[in-house]
Order: structure tokens, then C-alpha cells, then sequence
């Protein structure tokens, strides 16, 4: 089994890692930071992963793509998945103010995202199989206040994962959405954490099964489902006086 | 706001929580604040928690860094717990050169507290077979420690409880194994001079010793028990059982009392019939029985609990201990988590290092306020009287006179100690 974990360095992903090798699958990991990366790739190897493979790589900069596609051609291994896990929680005062700040928070969130699930979706299309599996958020069901500008990044990647599955349904490639809601991740540091928080590893659970189910979208914990949807139906009269 | 606690659950734990989670970047510390890392939260007192200031959490620094199957030396980050460790050298046909009685513990930790196993009079401590460790200071220096390089810092460290920095990763060296399997022998005996005979006989002879002591006989019973001595099979491994069990709930008030107590003790003791059992078993029901109910530590209610652990020198072993037992079944205060060991003389790299040549009982003591106390302050006198010492990572109460004349070098690791790394425990028994 081959994994390409783009954002390994992410908390998600290194629990969704360690649940792949204790599976002995083949990894192909791509962080930015090499020393993170390497870090990483020497406890997936000694804790048994088949084979382990790095490219460090920023997403978000002109080129990534190209050097994504260029790494896989070179490896030669076909992708049963890819999970897609990076990700950068923008502060939303900042980014009302700082238009540089809301453009980096779209690019990181959605276009680099766009581009290289399209890559994938191609590779995989033309073998017809393989999962593309991504995290989304629970931020991108309804914009709010206090973090439109990633839940818009976020819900715009969802619409795209949407219309991708769509596509990519009828060639024997799935398409999973992955909603998470609170996670206690490095990236959620500065908040307090209630009983909606979840851990990473919880998440990573709920991402493999999903996976093994062959899911379109979950959302993690399962809860998010019921919550969200509530939210969602809250006529936008009200919804736009409340604060959110 | 993520919070921690201690296994024993006292005193409640409020401190702020920063999390450490790459090896090579050290986090921000708090200005004028102190620290003290925390690993899997296994000790059971105060020497785990910082009231006064922040705890580091270390558990996310828990990735291998190096496995040499060949030699059978093993470097990982300091949070990896023995657990995590086992899993990955078992099959490979290690083991762990010393373990305690869970495997729900981190390498910073187990070097911190210096731990101890079933096979003391054997191997040591864990001390004894770290071969180099990082650690990090509060200004930003790492140094790598080893008995060559920093050899003060690595002996001050071992057994250190996490006052003099951070630990970031550490090198062990593992022993040989054939099978996941330990042949155990589990002897029922009828009273204390009986224990000191069979650990006298077996410990020459087999690398794992430890007994269950009923701590509620009384007369010519006292300390009567169960012998157990094993050692790695030879021959095939064979899975481990799944079976998990949990405490989900804490119970409003503690399900050991007198009478729960004795009728455990009771029953356990008899439920073995022959006087001698021989049994092949996996490692983990060997090593960690009580690593199969998760949480067991709830049993005792809202109150938490104590746990108290002496270690007394060989010459005055006999009558101390059964001095402490006496006093211990007198009170009816014990519960049924009693054991009984013979330490060897090796001696520890760690400056503060608890075990001692000699005999060394644990026993848990269920919450119930002053009576508690002042048994365990009686205890701490015997001990004393004895030449003993009393275990850090098992305390949450002894006082600070009794803590100096224990461990009358504790000055040595204070001078070494980081400036900003301190304890609840370490504040306590150091306010004379």
C-alpha cells in the first residue's frame, strides 16, 4: 500500500502515519520543514513502515506542483492514497486589515490545495483507482465572524473536492472530505479547549476508517454531522445577527 | 486549558500546560515563571507537578530515532513510552534492560525517577543502562550528557525528577531475548522470615523477583504471601491476550475498604492451592498486571490515594520490616497493591537515586485524610530509625526534615538544578 501524505508534519497526519505503519504500508512524505520530515521518516522506518520517502517541500510557493509531480514520476510508485493534510489557521482580525495576510490564508488554505488535488486526481484518473483524501473543516459549512476567511478557503475546498468526486466517480477514484471540528493540534495552541475538543489521534482513526469505508465526506468526531447541520439551517436573517 | 494529573490524583493539579513538540525547537518559556516537564503523569505524589508554575508536556516528543537491531541499542525522544518501545523491540527479539510495574511511562520519565524492576538484584536501576541523553536548560543550551561527556549533569539527571532541564532524547541499551514468553514460578509462602529465605534462594538464580504481600495478616502470618520469580523463556512467542478492562467511572467514594480489604487479601492469598505454580505467560500480564484495567487509579475515589515505598539496608531489613507491616495491618489502612522485594547492591549513576541494598516495600493507602498521615509519618520514623529511604515518585507528604536526612545529598542536585525548573514536590521537602 502506497501513501503520499502531503503536511506530514502536521499532528492529523503524523497519528494517521503511525496508523499506516503499524499496517506496513509504503510512505511518501512531503513537509516543508526538512528536519521535522526527517525526524518523522526515522520513527516511520524503525517502527516498520515498508519503504519511506521524502520531499520537502512548501505547497504554497509558485512550482510546488511541478515538483510534486516530478518527485512521484521519479518514484514510480503508484498512489492507493493521498491524504492532503496541511493547513494554516490565519488570525481573522488580521486578515480583515491585512490584505497580504488574507491573500496568504486563501493561497496556503485553498489555491495550492486546488492545484495539487488536481495533480493527484489526474495521476490517480489515469491508473483509475486510488483515494484522494483531504482535510476540509467544519469552519467551511457557514461563514461567521470570527474565521471567514478560512472557513471561506476551507469551504471553498470543499465545493472543489465536491465536483471533483463528481468527476472522478465514474474512473474508479474516490474522494473523501474530511471534516474536522476542534482538534488539540499545535495550530489550535492559543485556545482554551472545551469538551468539543478532540485529539489528533481520534482524528486519525476516524480518517483511516473513513478511508477503509470508502466515505465521501466525515466529519470528525461524528458529532460535527449533527452540529453542523443545525448551523446550517439557521435562516441567514438571523444567522447575520448573531454573534458567531 | 489541557489538564494533567498525578496517578495518585492528589493534591488536584491546576497548572497551565505548554506542549514541547519537536526535538530541535525548544518552546517558548514563560518569563519569570517556572517549569517542570511532565511526561505520562505515572508518579503518583507531587514530584510530578508544578502548583506554582507550568508543566511541560513531553508526551509529543515521541518519535524513534534509532534502532540498532544488531547491538540492541535504542535512542528515542523523550516522551516514547516503555509501552511504545516494547512494541517495536519485542519482535526483534529485545526487551527492555529494566522495566517498573507499568509500561504507561515515558524514557524521560523512567530516567527521572531513576526506576526500578523486578530484576534489581540483578540489573540495577534504569540509570544503569542509559548510555547518553540530551538535555535542555532554560537559557537555550543543550547539552549531550553521558558518563564521559557531563558526567555531573548525567549523574544529577538520573533520578533528577525533572529539576535539572528538559530531557529531549535519550540512548539505552537493551537485553537479548528469544521469546515474547516468561516462565514464572509463583511460590506461596507463609510469613516474613519465609519471604527473606526465598528471596535469599532465588535470587541468585533467577533474574526477576517479587512478592504480593496480604498486608492484612497479622501474628505469626505477617507477610505472608506470594513469591514470584520468572525469566525469559527460551523458545517461540506466542500473541498476548486482548483483553482489556477499565475503570470508566470514578465511584463517589473508594471501593477499598476494611472490610474489601481483607476479603481481597483473603481470597487472593488462598486462591492459589499448591504450595508451588509454574506457568508460562506473555510479558505484559508478567510485568504489568495492572496495566490491563486502564485508569484502575479511579478505584479509590474522589480522594486519590497514597502510595508508600521504603527501601531499607540489608542489615536491618528483617526487623524493620516487620515492624512496618505490623504497624500497616494494625491500621487496616492498607489496600491490596502490597509488594515486597530484595534490592542488589548495584549501585545507581544517579545522584538521587532511591533503591538501596537492602528490602523495599510499596503498598497503596486509600485517601482518608489525617489517619492516613500520620500512619505514613510513623512509617517514615521506622524507615528512618532503619538507615532507609523513602520513594520520591511515590510521594505526595513526607516532610521536609525526613526528606534532608534520606537524601542528605539533595544539596548537590539543588546546585545543579535548573533556575527555572522546580516542583510542588521539590518546594516542599526542600522548605526547612
Amino acid at each position: 500500500m502506497n501513501i503520499l501524505i502531503l503536511g506530514a508534519s502536521s499532528a492529523i497526519a503524523q497519528a494517521v502515519i503511525d496508523g499506516y505503519v503499524q499496517r506496513g504500508a509504503t510512505l511518501l512524505l512531503v513537509a516543508r520543514d526538512e528536519h521535522k520530515l526527517r525526524h518523522i521518516a526515522d520513527d516511520a522506518r524503525i517502527r516498520g513502515a515498508q519503504q519511506v520517502e521524502t520531499l520537502c517541500l512548501d505547497a504554497a510557493t509558485q512550482g510546488a506542483s511541478q515538483q510534486l509531480e516530478h518527485w512521484l514520476e521519479t518514484l514510480g510508485l503508484p498512489l492507493d492514497l493521498a491524504l492532503l493534510a496541511y493547513g494554516s489557521l490565519p488570525d481573522q482580525a488580521e486578515c480583515q486589515t491585512d490584505l497580504a495576510r488574507l491573500a496568504q490564508a486563501i493561497e496556503v488554505n485553498f489555491t495550492s490545495a486546488a492545484l495539487l488535488c488536481s495533480l493527484l486526481a489526474n495521476r490517480m484518473a489515469a491508473r483509475g483507482s486510488g483515494t484522494l483524501a483531504v482535510i476540509s473543516s467544519v469552519a467551511g459549512d457557514r461563514g461567521r465572524q470570527s474565521n471567514y476567511a478560512y472557513g471561506a478557503a476551507k469551504g471553498g475546498l470543499s465545493l472543489f473536492l465536491q465536483g471533483l468526486r463528481n468527476r472522478l466517480h465514474r474512473h474508479g477514484v474516490k474522494v473523501l472530505t474530511i471534516k474536522p471540528g476542534f482538534v488539540d493540534t499545535p495550530m489550535t495552541a492559543q485556545f482554551d479547549k472545551g469538551a468539543l475538543w478532540a485529539q489528533p489521534q481520534q482524528v486519525a482513526r476516524g480518517i483511516i476508517k473513513a478511508v477503509d469505508r470508502g466515505q465521501d465526506v466525515v466529519y470528525l468526531p461524528g458529532f460535527w454531522r449533527a452540529i453542523m447541520w443545525v448551523i446550517r439551517l439557521i435562516p441567514e436573517t438571523l444567522f447575520k445577527r448573531l454573534a458567531l | 486549558m489541557q489538564t494533567l494529573e498525578s496517578w495518585g490524583r492528589l493534591p488536584k493539579n491546576s497548572s497551565p500546560v505548554l506542549n514541547w513538540h519537536w526535538r530541535h525547537q525548544a518552546p517558548a518559556l514563560p518569563a519569570g515563571e517556572t517549569i517542570l516537564p511532565f511526561g505520562n503523569g505515572r508518579s503518583y505524589g507531587d514530584s510530578c507537578l508544578n502548583l506554582a508554575g507550568s508543566l511541560l508536556h513531553t508526551r509529543s516528543l515521541n518519535r524513534l530515532i534509532h534502532f540498532d537491531a544488531q547491538a540492541g541499542i535504542l535512542t528515542c525522544e523523550a516522551g516514547v513510552l516503555l509501552s511504545e518501545m516494547l512494541a517495536v523491540i519485542v519482535p526483534q527479539g529485545w526487551f527492555l534492560p529494566v522495566t517498573p510495574g507499568t509500561q504507561f511511562v515515558t524514557m524521560a520519565g523512567a530516567i527521572a525517577n531513576d526506576v526500578h524492576g523486578k530484576n534489581h538484584h540483578r540489573d540495577g536501576t534504569f540509570g544503569n543502562h542509559v548510555l547518553q541523553f540530551e538535555l535542555v536548560r532554560s537559557d537555550g543550551q543543550r547539552l549531550l550528557c553521558s558518563p564521559q561527556e557531563n558526567p555531573a549533569y548525567f549523574n544529577a539527571t538520573i533520578g533528577g525528577l525533572g529539576l535539572t532541564g528538559t530531557i529531549t532524547w535519550a540512548t539505552i541499551r537493551l537485553q537479548p531475548i528469544e521469546s515474547n514468553q516468561i516462565d514464572n514460578e509463583s511460590i506461596k509462602y507463609g510469613n516474613l522470615q519465609e519471604f527473606f529465605h526465598l528471596a535469599a534462594e532465588s535470587d541468585g538464580s533467577h533474574p526477576y523477583t517479587v512478592a504480593w504481600v496480604d498486608c492484612a495478616a497479622r501474628g505469626r502470618r505477617l507477610g505472608r504471601g506470594l513469591f514470584m520469580r520468572g525469566d525469559h523463556a527460551k523458545g517461540a512467542s506466542r500473541p498476548a491476550s486482548k483483553l482489556a478492562l477499565s475503570c470508566p467511572i470514578e465511584p463517589p467514594f473508594s471501593l477499598i475498604n476494611r472490610a474489601s480489604l481483607n476479603a481481597f487479601n483473603f481470597c487472593y492469598y488462598h486462591k492459589q492451592r499448591k504450595r508451588e505454580q509454574h506457568s508460562r505467560i506473555h510479558y505484559a500480564p508478567f510485568f504489568y498486571p495492572l496495566d490491563a484495567v486502564s485508569d484502575w487509579n479511579r478505584i479509590y475515589g474522589p480522594k486519590g490515594f497514597y502510595q508508600y515505598q521504603c527501601a531499607i539496608p540489608v542489615a536491618n531489613a528483617e526487623p524493620a520490616m516487620q515492624e512496618i507491616l505490623e504497624r500497616i495491618a494494625r491500621s487496616g489502612l492498607g489496600s491490596f497493591l502490597a509488594v515486597l522485594k530484595m534490592f542488589g547492591n548495584m549501585p545507581s549513576p544517579g545522584l538521587l537515586s532511591f533503591p538501596c541494598h537492602g528490602a523495599t516495600l510499596a503498598l497503596d493507602f486509600p485517601n482518608m485524610g489525617e489517619r492516613t498521615l500520620k500512619l505514613m509519618a510513623e512509617l517514615d520514623k521506622v524507615t528512618l530509625a532503619a538507615g532507609g529511604r523513602v520513594y520520591p515518585a511515590k510521594d505526595a507528604r513526607m516532610s521536609a526534615e525526613h526528606f534532608a536526612l534520606f537524601y542528605p545529598q539533595w544539596r548537590e542536585l539543588e546546585a545543579l538544578r535548573d533556575p527555572q525548573h522546580n516542583s510542588t514536590f521539590w518546594q516542599r521537602v526542600t522548605a526547612l
